[in-house]
């Protein structure tokens, strides 16, 4: 009994030093003033930004809804090829991932630019250019693109669960492939859709670097804004915890309702 | 009046350049209770496939009441089918599951709650509706499966060896179950089974497979008293398949020794298997015998023994309701009419 107790202590000392003590710290600095005086101010000045936040839910809602509808499909077929095919097609998704994030970002920047290659393509056959950087359709593009990985792996991982037996069941009962979707595919889906929302809804709506490098300046999000109050112009870290906090209570809020909705379904 | 419900022509399956089925042709008598019987791998499943939709033919035709088929997708079949692992919807409790094909219909509430209770008393699991598929045992479940293939009001019924992973008490119980369900019900089923002894139980016709053949169609009686070549002797029931010659028509030899029999047809001295079920083959003392042997082991299997012995050369199995003193010498002996003499399969 003794023994396995101390195997914990690195856990809970790692858990206090990168968790515990950060977010304290976050509550704290978003409860105080300057002199270290409780207060409210910090929330009510959140006030000001309510449009932005507005915004950074609203793209991430986009974001999470068009890789839903691309990582559906994609999934399901995955989890019907053989299963090494299967693995080389997870690899190729994955792949992506194993290059830095901002390189990958940047990457979009030299595509979308007004003389970039996507606009050079389109001048060859007498197009454009068009508008393909510096707005929200950039943004949501950058969020989809980072994201769409975390999205299809639990989504893959539920499907492989489901029998081949069970899909031919259902069209022997008479189902067409909208049907079989509708009463089997989709239900039985539930868990890892679930999953796939919380874990591309979470990083989206807290980004600062995508919207940043794609929104050219219009389009911030609320994780601009908290950044700035920590390494930028606008230095006040008492603020910029406040906003923290707000969105992870909205975070939080969001999360546990999908979660809720995952375990009932997957429960049936 | 027999019909033919369902007629497949010439049907061939190749799987990675593999022959599987190899130029079927097979009818399905309406309303009868058909099995197709053969070691795994012989392509009973895959004509079962077939049928339900979910296999292709390479070439070949498939008609329905004289409809070709072919190209219909599996759920505009008149067919519905049991799966080997029940293949039962986890998400949807037992009334939903059968429910299923119906609410596709998207028929009255009424109705679907009138028939998915007409299927739970059929099935004898009335009471279940609001249970889980995962609080049930195996056989519950395959019960279950059977009522929600059955409640769509199917013409042919395919089950694929749904009986595989229930234990011998429930294989029994279900057969015997199967069998009323299919009589009450006065529809065709096709099942697919390895198990002999299922197959001469339940079945109107068996049809005996190998290696993506058929070899022979019968009713159980036929295929076991008067199997076409030793691989269907072998494979239903016991039997020991000895070399013989055919000397003229109703004599054979074998053993060393020259027996009458009532086989007749053959080309002379035509090298021929012989196959005599072991339960055709008398005891009697030594000097009564045809055939001497050495007995070499016996096992007792409850209704019977089953005894080896060892004579002229080959190994006998005879099963009989007197055990035999292992090591004692014994008399053979066999009526003509228990003789039963086989062309000899070409090799493959």
């Amino acid at each position: 009994m003794k023994a396995s107790k101390f195997l914990a202590v690195p856990y809970i000392a790692w858990v206090l030093i990168f968790t515990i003590i950060p977010l304290s710290l976050v509550v704290f600095f978003a409860l105080t003033d300057s002199d270290g005086n409780f207060t409210l101010d910090n929330l009510f000045q959140m006030s000001d930004y309510m449009s932005v936040l507005f915004r950074s839910i609203v793209f991430a809602i986009i974001a999470t809804v068009i890789c839903l509808v691309i990582a559906f499909p994609a999934a399901y077929i995955i989890s019907r090829v053989s299963s090494m095919n299967q693995s080389s097609l997870i690899i190729l998704i994955m792949v992506p991932m194993w290059i830095s994030f901002l390189l990958r970002t940047y990457a979009w920047m030299t595509l979308l630019e007004p003389n970039g290659l996507i606009n050079k393509m389109f001048s060859l056959v007498g197009l454009g250019p068009f508008d393909l950087i510096n707005n929200a359709g950039a943004v949501i593009l950058g969020m989809v693109y980072n994201y769409l990985p975390f999205m299809i792996l639990p989504l893959h991982s539920v499907m492989t669960k489901i029998e081949p037996h069970t899909v031919e069941a259902a069209q022997d009962l008479g189902c067409n492939k909208i049907n079989l979707v509708r009463k089997v595919i989709l239900p039985l889906s539930m868990p890892g859709i679930s999953t796939g929302i919380v874990a591309v809804f979470v990083p989206s709506v807290s980004t600062f670097v995508i919207s940043r490098m794609l929104g050219g300046g219009t389009n911030d999000l609320i994780g601009d804004f908290i950044e700035s109050q920590f390494l930028g112009n606008s230095y006040n870290p008492h603020l910029g915890s406040a906003m923290a906090l707000v969105l992870m209570v909205i975070v939080l809020f969001m999360m546990s309702l999908f979660n809720q909705f995952g375990s009932e379904e997957g429960a049936v | 009046m027999k019909n033919t419900i369902i007629s497949l022509r010439n049907a061939v399956v190749e799987y990675d350049g593999e022959k599987i089925l190899k130029d079927i042709n097979l009818d399905i008598i309406d309303k009868q209770f058909v099995t197709l019987l053969g070691p795994s791998g012989c392509g009973k499943t895959t004509t079962l496939r077939i049928i339900g939709g979910f296999a292709e033919m390479a070439s070949g035709e498939l008609f329905f009441n004289g409809v070709k088929i072919n190209n219909l997708p599996p759920h505009k079949r008149q067919v519905n089918t049991v799966f080997q692992k029940y293949a039962l919807f986890p998400h949807l409790n037992i009334f939903e599951n059968i429910a299923f094909g119906l609410r596709i219909q998207k028929l009255p509430e009424k109705e679907i709650k009138a028939r998915v209770e007409e299927m739970l008393k059929l099935v004898n699991m009335e009471g279940f509706e609001k249970r889980s598929i995962n609080s049930l045992s195996g056989g519950q479940q395959q019960r279950i499966a059977i009522a929600r293939a059955l409640v769509n009001r199917p013409k042919v019924l395919l089950l694929d060896e749904p009986l595989g992973a229930l234990d011998l008490k429930l294989r029994k119980e279900m057969q015997i179950e199967l069998k009323r369900i299919q009589q009450e019900l006065e529809i065709t089923f096709i099942y697919v089974t390895h198990d002999q002894e299922e197959a001469l139980t339940m079945s109107d016709t068996v049809v005996v497979m190998k290696d993506g053949t058929i070899q022979q169609i019968g009713t159980p009686q036929d295929i076991y008293n008067e199997p076409n070549n030793a691989f269907i002797a072998d494979f239903i029931g016991e039997s020991n398949i000895i070399d013989g010659i055919m000397r003229r028509d109703f004599l054979v030899e074998f053993a060393g020794k020259e027996f009458a029999c009532v086989d007749k047809g053959f080309e002379k001295d035509e090298l021929v298997d012989v196959v005599i079920r072991p339960e055709d083959i008398k005891v009697v003392p030594q000097y009564q015998g045809a055939i001497i042997g050495v007995v070499e082991n016996v096992i007792f299997k409850g209704v019977h023994y089953e005894i080896s012995v060892d004579a002229l050369g080959y190994k006998w199995i005879i099963h009989s309701t007197q055990s035999e003193e292992v090591g004692s010498i014994i008399g053979m002996n066999v009526t003509p009419t228990d003789i039963h003499i086989m062309h000899k399969q070409e090799e493959e």
